[in-house]
């Protein structure tokens, strides 16, 4: 078996964004939204790494090449769908109304960041590579035995693919048919390590085979091509068709997060190829070349979210101090009594502003 | 009533809490048809069907972790990791994954989840099988750790972890499964997390012991009363968070206490108690807090583990120990 050929790389837009498939599941209205979105996400990932070499922010995991995937699955779903996502699916998150100004917040490190608003159905973002695609399948799982509609989506990177939970996790939704879509990012790298360091097979969708489940690898740089594929396989899932896995080929433009410097790692000529096709130009070709937006339109959108991303650090940067001696508030339902002893302590040498010596820098 | 063994008392509970709530299951490797390799969820398959009760692949960490999507989504999962030493697998999911949820999540989400696990020596198993592992979840916050010592105990604390909003670490004594029968109501009871239980008055010396350690701390206590020396002994029964109130009063009142654990000395259970007690009754203590435990080397093979657990004799010394500083 041709990995390549059993697994065709799904594409309606090419590289240079010429339409080259179907794409009737996808009107022109939800492109120019996806479109907004992309932008606006693109904008705020940009934004973020400045604030961090400004020293506004801490850490941040820039998504940027990723948008297309995250906003082309989080747009297939319905809102009580679950999704379970990594630290660097900021985007997929954001596009299902979790507000801009939240990753943002999480780099500052407020604790606020893990709770996401009512009624966005999605856990708070996993840092432990493929522990989330687990949660997915007992999710799934619980929505099956309730007899919900509900499926459950993991987002995970092609580093998580060499994990043992990966493995434990489409063995186990294979075997128990849970309503899940496994959504393996495979941009390349994992830190500075390249897929072909990370497995020897050819292609991550071929995994589905050794579970007996559907597998498809989809360009993850086209957001049609996401979208459309995702609406089926979503729509299958929800039928009670089993676990799907979807691997989405794309590009981590930037670093690992802000503390790394992919130059170290990354041949120039390789990341000049890969921004070539990358999602957000691809679509603006596409766009103007179909004259679905006009370079008017698409300034102004710029405009727009540059005012919106402005107002996401006004508003991060404004949200309320987290009180030091809350880290007790939710370890437990009730906090026992050594706890509450040593929330006291906290409490009272935050109250006296005693904090004495340099925790740090 | 009935008189019935901690493996039948712990079967009841599954039961009774099984048929009280439709989100409660019960997931695990053999616990279906074959009803669990020490027959603690024997009938329930039957019973309850096989959605309800549920083979698992023969994976820890897809156990635990697919539980922390079971109760996020809203079900009751009873998980059984078959012994506490094969939990490494699922370590991950374990303490950063289900004992942090709350936390990670502002207090968002939380997990209900029972992981339940036979753990101990005493009755020659093949290697890695009778590890003692509380002490490295008992220092996990969001995570509480029981241990029962009787089958009335281990019924009502049971039910109690599955009421329980947060996940709880179920240690089930091995050596205990059979070793003794008790009057168990037939219905619902709990029995309190976080508090400790005074199984023999006494004045002399607390001898603080929990799990399997329970009845040799019993043993000891027995065995001393003939030289006139009245021991104490408490049940620890929740390691974490501990009931240090009833295990500080008990040491005001006797000055002196001997803290008994299977599980290594390093590091252990005992090393935290007897750091608290000091904390809390220094001016009452007549001499040094001492520690009967297993030693600090892997738990060892069947023909030797006899010499390496705690026994009688050995809390007997420390006792006389204690009292002769």
């Amino acid at each position: 078996m041709d990995p390549l050929k059993a697994f065709p790389l799904i594409q309606v837009l090419d590289e240079d964004g010429r339409l080259i498939g179907d794409r009737s599941q996808v009107s022109d209205d939800q492109l120019r939204a996806f479109f907004r979105w992309l932008t606006i996400l693109r904008t705020l990932d940009q934004r973020a790494w400045n604030l961090q070499r400004q020293g506004r922010i801490g850490t941040y995991p820039p998504f940027s090449g990723q948008e297309a995937t995250q906003v082309g699955v989080a747009a297939a779903l319905s809102p009580d769908d679950w999704l379970c996502g990594s630290y660097r699916d900021w985007a997929a998150l954001v596009y299902r109304g979790v507000p801009l100004y939240f990753p943002l917040l999480n780099s500052m490190g407020h604790p606020a960041a893990g709770a996401f608003p009512d009624p966005v159905q999605a856990l708070p973002v996993q840092v432990v590579i493929a522990a989330q695609i687990l949660h997915a399948v007992g999710l799934a799982w619980a929505a099956k035995l309730q007899g919900e509609p509900r499926i459950a989506v993991a987002l995970f990177g092609d580093g998580a693919t060499s994990q043992g939970d990966f493995h434990e996790a489409l063995n186990l939704a294979s075997v128990m048919s849970a309503p899940a879509v496994f959504v393996c990012q495979n941009n390349q790298w994992a830190i500075s390590v390249p897929l072909h360091r990370q497995m020897h097979s050819q292609t991550i969708a071929q995994r589905a085979i050794a579970y007996n489940i559907e597998g498809l690898r989809v360009d993850g740089n086209d957001i049609i091509a996401v979208y459309q594929t995702m609406k089926e396989v979503v729509e299958r899932v929800r039928a009670g068709g089993g676990p799907v896995l979807v691997e989405a080929v794309t590009y981590r433009l930037g670093a690992h997060t802000t503390a790394d410097d992919p130059t170290r790692y990354r041949a120039r000529e390789e990341d000049e190829r890969f921004r070539h096709g990358e999602p957000l130009a691809r679509l603006r070709r596409y766009l103007l070349a179909s004259q679905i937006l006009s370079e008017d339109e698409m300034q102004a959108i710029e405009e727009e979210a540059k005012g919106l991303v402005e107002q996401a650090v006004t508003d991060a940067a404004s949200y309320p101090p987290s009180p030091p001696e809350s880290v007790f508030d939710h370890v437990y339902a009730s906090i026992p009594p050594q706890l509450l002893s040593q929330q006291e302590e906290l409490a009272r040498r935050v109250r006296e502003g005693r904090r004495g010596g340099q925790s740090h820098g | 009533m009935a008189n019935i063994t901690m493996i039948q008392a712990i079967n009841q509970a599954l039961d009774l809490a099984l048929s009280a709530d439709d989100r409660v299951m019960v997931l695990g490797e053999d616990v279906g048809p074959n009803g669990g390799v020490f027959r603690a969820t024997e009938g329930l398959y039957e019973k309850y069907g096989g959605q309800r009760v549920v083979d698992t692949p023969l994976a820890e960490s897809a156990i635990i972790g697919s539980a922390v999507g079971l109760a996020l989504g809203g079900m009751r999962p009873v998980a059984e990791i078959q012994f506490l030493g094969f939990i490494f697998e699922a370590m991950d999911q374990m303490s950063t994954q289900a004992s942090r949820l709350r936390f990670r999540s502002y207090g968002r989400y939380h997990v209900p989840l029972v992981v339940r696990a036979p753990y101990g020596g005493g009755v020659r198993t093949p290697e890695i099988h009778s590890d003692s592992l509380e002490a490295l979840f008992s220092h996990l916050p969001g995570l509480k750790v029981v241990t029962p010592s009787t089958p009335y105990d281990a019924k009502g604390l049971l039910l109690a972890s599955i009421s329980d909003p947060d996940p709880v670490l179920f240690l089930e004594p091995m050596r205990l499964y059979r070793a003794m029968r008790q009057e168990v109501p037939d219905s619902w009871y709990e029995v309190p997390l976080g508090s400790a239980r005074v199984v023999r008055p006494g004045d002399d010396v607390s001898v603080i012991a929990y799990g399997p350690m329970v009845p040799v701390a019993e043993a000891a206590a027995e065995t001393l009363l003939q030289s006139d020396i009245s021991v104490e002994v408490i049940d620890v029964r929740t390691l974490n968070p501990l009931d240090l109130e009833t295990l500080s009063a008990s040491v005001a009142k006797t000055g002196r206490a001997v803290i008994v654990h299977e599980a290594q000395r390093t590091g252990g259970l005992g090393a935290e108690i007897a750091a608290s007690l000091q904390e809390r009754a220094f001016l009452s203590l007549e001499a040094p807090i001492m520690r009967v435990t297993g030693y600090d080397t892997p738990f060892p093979v069947p023909s030797v583990e006899d010499w390496w657990l705690p026994d009688a004799d050995r809390v007997a010394d420390a006792v006389n120990f204690v009292l002769h500083y």
